[in-house]
């Protein structure tokens, strides 16, 4: 099957090979490229920006991200555990909402510095 | 009061260069229209940026947070909600009138520096007939809507152009719970990266339809259909390939244009190739004293080179002014636009940086500097696409004359 990489701009075009649970993987220009072929098989996985609502004056949203890979079907789950965020003083940038996302070590943390005003 | 250069736009390109500007003895004043320094960084909420740079995965707002941070150890002085009014040569240099909260100010400096970023192009743009409802948006005022103002600017929604940002706000609406119909675009492949096809469009099964338009929009008071018709190799509509498509919103990701309206107030030439100005080696355009980085000077698609020009304006434009001897880089083939346009023989010529892109898809192409037909710099490309921006480093003290400087790009 045809895979495209996401890891990097280079879009490597990706062929992939099962033999029996043995999986060969092609086109790759770095080993990356490999892992993220197993575990798109397996478990695709995809990091994730989005932004949660919160009452300082000047932010209506703030910009978040989780710090590593969350599994991809748990997207959808993910928007619905930000917009049960409110955020209700100005927080430094890199400030961690949410520990362990879905059983992962990936954390939900801003990437806004808030202290700066914003009217 | 009197600096010695004023960087105008807080975007990535001007925090650069003024950040380079102080830390080479430079007095740099820094204005900024909005209420916050980074410039669209802060409403490009999504990752890849920095790689370059950084060599890792930033967010827009994170990417820009580390040059304010530096920006602050400066002793660059930062003018929010300020906005040019008037720029004119006087006796020792130039003076700039600005607005801002407590009114207005002139101030005069030595040099100016042009970071003003881009604009977008508009539905008057690419010409899209009918009504004039509400619901159409450019991709970047959506993004400014949902990222910054935490506003949906639709349900269902309609993306013109399959660049990466409209890519980009196809995925971003589909999370936050709009329906996105598809995106449409008029070329006969798409122009965003691979990779941003998939993990966009492919993950969330967002249809992309190729060699489309929108020929008109239909709505009373907000946008209630538009009209999708295809187009032929030139991306001329099709008379009776013509069909509806209910929705309420439309987003142009149809590309940007430099903003040069202060250049172009102040006379300084501008390139018909880029959009911007014509500068040399060390940004300078050919007005002496005014310089040009980051997407003001030509779109970037990677905003680690648009600090980079920022910071070669910002360390040039400190320097003690000098009798430029400027020679002109002249194109030949299949290239879309190499800047800088000029090189100026007068400063060094040892560690030139030069972008270039090619003006169609490309394999198998060498590219040739020559410098009074001598070969100063080669370089084979498997692949050249438009939407890539190339860069180069190119010594020009090997060249016995710097005279009939060529860039040239052919078949190899």
């Amino acid at each position: 099957m045809e895979l495209v990489c996401i890891v990097c701009p280079n879009s490597c075009r990706l062929t992939v090979e099962n033999h029996d649970g043995q999986v060969s993987v092609s086109g790759n220009k770095c080993k990356r490229g490999e892992v993220f072929a197993n575990s798109e098989l397996t478990n695709p996985m995809r990091s994730a920006t989005t932004s949660v609502k919160t009452t300082v004056l000047g932010y209506p949203v703030v910009s978040v991200k989780t710090d590593g890979e969350i599994p991809k079907s748990k997207l959808f789950e993910l928007m619905q555990l930000c917009d049960e965020i409110v955020i209700d003083k100005p927080l430094p940038i890199g400030t961690v909402l949410v520990d362990n996302l879905f059983g992962t070590k990936a954390k939900l943390v801003t990437t806004t510095d808030m202290e700066d005003t914003n009217e | 009061m009197r600096y010695d250069t004023v960087v105008i736009g807080g975007g990535p390109a001007g925090l650069a260069a003024a950040i380079k500007a102080s830390e080479n003895g430079g007095s740099v004043l820094l204005i900024e229209r909005e209420a916050r320094l980074g410039g669209i960084l802060k409403q490009c909420i999504h990752d890849g940026f920095g790689v370059v740079r950084f060599g890792e995965k930033l967010s827009g707002p994170e990417y820009a947070d580390r040059f304010i941070k530096e920006l602050r150890r400066t002793n660059v002085q930062v003018s929010l909600f300020s906005f040019v009014t008037d720029t004119h040569k006087c006796d020792d240099g130039y003076s700039i009138t600005y607005v801002c909260r407590d009114g207005m100010h002139t101030v005069q400096c030595s040099s100016i520096v042009l970071a003003t970023g881009c604009r977008e192009r508009t539905r008057n743009n690419i010409y899209i007939h009918g009504d004039r409802c509400a619901g159409i948006y450019t991709a970047g005022a959506a993004q400014n809507l949902v990222n910054i103002m935490g506003v949906m600017p639709g349900k269902n929604v309609v993306i013109l152009g399959s660049g990466d940002i409209g890519l980009i706000m196809a995925r971003r609406l589909t999370l936050e719970g709009a329906k996105v119909l598809g995106v449409y675009e008029a070329k006969s492949s798409p122009s965003g990266l691979t990779r941003n096809i998939h993990q966009c469009l492919r993950d969330f099964d967002i249809p992309l339809y190729l060699s489309k338009t929108v020929t008109r929009v239909f709505g009373t008071t907000r946008l209630e259909k538009v009209e999708i018709s295809d187009v032929d190799e030139k991306m001329r509509p099709l008379a009776g390939s013509e069909q509806l498509v209910d929705c309420d919103c439309l987003v142009l990701a149809v590309g940007l244009i430099p903003e040069n309206e202060i250049a172009r107030d102040m006379l300084v030439p501008l390139d018909p190739k880029t959009k911007g100005a014509y500068v040399d080696q060390n940004c300078q355009t050919k007005t002496d004293g005014v310089y040009a980085c980051g997407n003001a000077l030509h779109v970037n698609d990677l905003v680690d080179y648009v600090s980079e020009s920022g910071e070669t304006a910002g360390i040039d434009c400190v320097k003690p002014a000098h009798k430029r001897k400027l020679i002109q880089i002249n194109t030949e083939g299949k290239l879309l636009y190499v800047v800088p346009q000029l090189l100026d023989v007068n400063s060094d010529v040892s560690r030139v940086v030069m972008y270039f892109r090619a003006s169609e898809e490309l394999s198998a192409q060498r590219l040739t500097i020559t410098a009074d037909g001598q070969t100063i710099f080669t370089k084979v490309y498997n692949k050249l696409l438009p939407p890539e921006m190339e860069r180069i480093t190119v010594d020009f003290t090997q060249a016995a004359s710097l005279r009939d400087l060529t860039v040239k790009l052919e078949d190899k």
